[in-house]
C-alpha cells in the first residue's frame, strides 16, 4: 500500500546506489523534480533506462549519477543535441557512460513485457537495421506456429519506477491523463514505484476507462507541484521551451551545466 | 541551393514541403515523424487532404493540430487528437497491427538504396571503419538514434521520406543502417513476410526520387523548377541517376503557400511566448 511522503523521503527511501531506475513520461510528465532529489542526494552508479532521455537524463549523467543508459532516442526534442549524455560517451566525462540503444517499438515492447511478468518482448522489429550488430540484448525468435522470425529483446524490469502524473486522491490512487506513455507500465514491471503529483484532490472524478493506478500499485506518492517542469503537464502547464533551447547552451560547457547544478539544483530547496 | 527564389516568390524549403504534403491523399492514415514530415503532413491535411488521418507515435491518434508539435508529446497533439492511447498500444496495434498506410520519415543521412542513418556519423573517424559496426562505439558524430524509425520503416505499408538534400546527407552508403529502405544491396525486404514495401518517394529541396523497380536504387524523377541536373548531380553522394521521362514538379499554388505560411506564423506565435530558465 501506498504511504505519501516528502519527495526527499521517498527517494532516500527506494533509491539506492547501483539501482536500475526508469523515469518515465513520453515528451509529457517527466519527472524533473524526482530527478533533481536524485541529484541532490547523489546516488551513484545508476542504471538509467528512458525511451527518450531528454534533459532530465542530461542532467543526472552530469552530475555523475550514472553508469549505463538504456534508451531509444537521444536528443533535446525540437533542439538538438543531449551534450552532457555525449560528453560522458564521448570523452567519459564525468564518469564512463555505458550505454544500450533500442528503438521506441522495442523499449515499449520491454515495458509491456515487464508489467505482463514476463521474461522477454516479441515483435515484428528491427528487421534490417544494424542496431542488433550493436547491442547483444537484440535477438530473435521463431514463431512455433508459422515459422516467422521474430525480434526478441529482454523485459524491463527496473528496481525503481517513477512517474509523474497529475493527482491522486486523498486514499492513493492516482490519475494519469493525456499522452500517457508507458507510465502505467513503468509502475508495474518495477520492484519499487515512487509517484509526484500536482494534487492530491478529494475525488479523482475519472471516466470508467480512465488510466488509473490503483494505491495498493505505488510505493510512495510525493506531491510535487510543477513537478514535470519544463516538460509539460497536460491540464496545469506547458513545456517551456525556452527552457529547453536555453539548455542547449548551457550544457554545451562543462562549467556553466556545474554552474546551473549549483544554483538550480543543489541551490534549491526539497520538496 | 538559395533559400528565396525573387521570380517565382516561394523557397525551396517552401517547395519542398509542399512537394512532399502532395504525396498524401485523404484516404491515406499517416504516421508522422515530428519535423519537415510534421509540417509536410498538416499542410496535406489543410489543404487538398482534408481527411488524411495522421498519428504520431506518442499515441495521438487523428491528431488535427493547430500549431505544428515541437516535440513528439506537444499537448497541442493530444487535445486535438480524436484519441490517445499508451505509447506500446500505439506500436503493437496501431503499427505492428497493420493500421498504417504511410510511414512519414525524415533522416539525418540517407543512401542509394534509401537506407536511413539517425544513429552515428562515423565513416571518416580515423578509429572507424565504413560499416557501422565497427564504428559505432567510437562516433565522430553521436546522432539522436532511431526512435520510432525502424519498425515504422517496415511495418507501415509503405514510407514517404523527406530531408534536405546536400552532399553530406546523399551519400553512397550510409555510415549506420538504423532504419531499413531495401538494405546494402537492395534486396533487404526481398522474400521477408509481413513487411512493407518500403520507400516509395524521396523528396527533397531539389528534387524528387523514387526507387528504380528493379535494383530499388534511388533515380531523380522529376526536378523542382529552376533546379538542374548538375545541382543534384552535386549534392549527391553517388552517381546518381535520372529518370527517362524526368519531370518538372509543379510549382507551389497561392494557397498552398499561403497554408504553410500561416501554419508556421500560427506556431511561432504559440511557441515565442515563454519564461526564462
Amino acid at each position: 500500500m501506498t504511504k505519501f511522503m516528502t519527495l526527499k523521503d521517498a527517494v532516500a527511501t527506494y533509491v539506492k546506489d547501483g539501482d536500475s531506475i526508469a523515469l518515465e513520461g513520453f515528451t509529457h510528465l517527466i519527472p524533473f523534480a524526482a530527478g533533481h532529489e536524485i541529484i541532490r542526494q547523489k546516488r551513484r552508479n545508476l542504471s538509467l533506462i528512458r525511451m527518450t532521455p531528454d534533459l532530465i537524463y542530461d542532467q543526472l549523467v552530469g552530475a555523475g549519477c550514472v553508469r549505463k543508459l538504456t534508451f531509444s532516442w537521444g536528443g533535446n526534442p525540437g533542439v538538438g543535441s543531449l551534450h552532457r549524455v555525449r560528453d560522458a560517451i564521448e570523452n567519459d566525462y564525468p564518469c564512463a557512460l555505458e550505454t544500450v540503444e533500442h528503438s521506441h517499438a522495442a523499449m515499449a515492447n520491454a515495458y509491456e513485457a515487464g508489467a505482463a511478468g514476463l521474461p522477454l518482448a516479441v515483435f515484428r522489429g528491427y528487421v534490417g537495421s544494424e542496431l542488433p550488430l550493436v547491442n547483444k540484448e537484440i535477438a530473435s525468435i521463431i514463431c512455433p506456429f508459422t515459422g516467422e522470425q521474430l525480434a526478441a529483446i529482454p523485459a524491463i524490469k527496473p528496481d525503481v519506477g517513477i512517474i509523474h502524473a497529475q493527482k491522486a486522491d486523498r486514499a492513493g490512487n492516482v490519475l494519469i491523463e493525456g499522452i500517457i506513455g508507458v507510465q502505467k507500465e513503468v509502475v508495474l514491471s518495477a520492484k519499487r514505484s515512487i509517484v509526484t503529483v500536482e494534487e492530491i484532490v478529494d475525488n479523482l472524478e475519472v471516466t470508467p476507462n480512465a488510466c488509473v493506478l490503483p494505491a495498493w500499485t505505488i510505493d510512495a506518492i510525493a506531491v510535487a507541484p510543477e513537478g514535470a517542469k519544463p516538460s509539460y503537464t497536460l491540464g496545469y502547464y506547458d513545456r517551456d521551451n525556452n527552457y529547453y533551447k536555453q539548455w542547449d547552451n548551457i550544457s554545451r560547457d562543462r562549467d556553466s551545466f556545474n554552474q546551473w547544478l549549483e544554483s538550480h539544483v543543489f541551490g534549491q530547496g526539497d520538496v | 541551393m538559395t533559400t528565396h527564389n525573387d521570380t517565382t516568390q516561394y523557397t525551396s524549403a517552401e517547395m519542398m514541403t509542399i512537394t512532399a504534403a502532395r504525396a498524401l491523399t485523404n484516404n491515406m492514415t499517416c504516421f508522422v515523424g515530428i519535423g519537415l514530415p510534421s509540417e509536410a503532413a498538416n499542410v496535406a491535411r489543410l489543404t487538398h487532404a482534408p481527411d488524411v488521418t495522421l498519428i504520431y507515435e506518442s499515441g495521438t491518434l487523428q491528431t488535427k493540430p493547430e500549431v505544428l508539435p515541437l516535440s513528439i508529446g506537444d499537448g497541442e497533439l493530444c487535445e486535438s487528437a480524436l484519441t490517445t492511447v499508451s505509447v506500446p498500444e500505439m506500436f503493437r496495434y496501431w503499427l505492428q497491427g497493420g493500421h498504417i498506410d504511410v510511414g512519414f520519415l525524415g533522416t539525418a543521412q540517407i543512401d542509394r538504396f534509401a537506407n536511413l542513418n539517425t544513429t552515428v556519423i562515423a565513416a571518416n573517424h580515423p578509429e572507424g571503419g565504413k560499416n557501422g559496426a565497427h564504428s559505432y562505439a567510437n562516433p565522430r558524430v553521436r546522432l539522436p538514434g532511431g526512435g520510432g524509425a525502424p519498425e515504422i520503416s517496415t511495418n507501415a505499408k509503405e514510407v514517404f521520406i523527406t530531408v534536405k538534400h546536400s552532399k553530406r546527407t546523399f551519400v553512397k552508403d550510409v555510415d549506420f543502417i538504423t532504419t531499413i529502405g531495401f538494405g546494402r544491396d537492395g534486396k533487404g525486404r526481398d522474400n521477408l513476410p509481413n513487411i512493407g514495401r518500403g520507400p516509395s518517394v524521396v523528396i527533397t529541396d531539389l528534387c524528387i526520387l523514387k526507387p528504380d523497380p528493379a535494383t530499388k536504387e534511388l533515380i531523380v524523377t522529376s526536378l523542382h523548377p529552376g533546379t538542374t541536373k548538375e545541382d543534384v548531380i552535386e549534392a549527391t553522394g553517388w552517381e546518381i541517376k535520372f529518370a527517362d521521362s524526368l519531370e518538372t514538379t509543379p510549382v507551389p499554388s497561392e494557397k498552398e503557400l499561403h497554408v504553410l505560411r500561416e501554419l508556421k506564423a500560427r506556431t511561432e506565435k504559440a511557441h515565442s511566448a515563454q519564461e526564462a530558465i
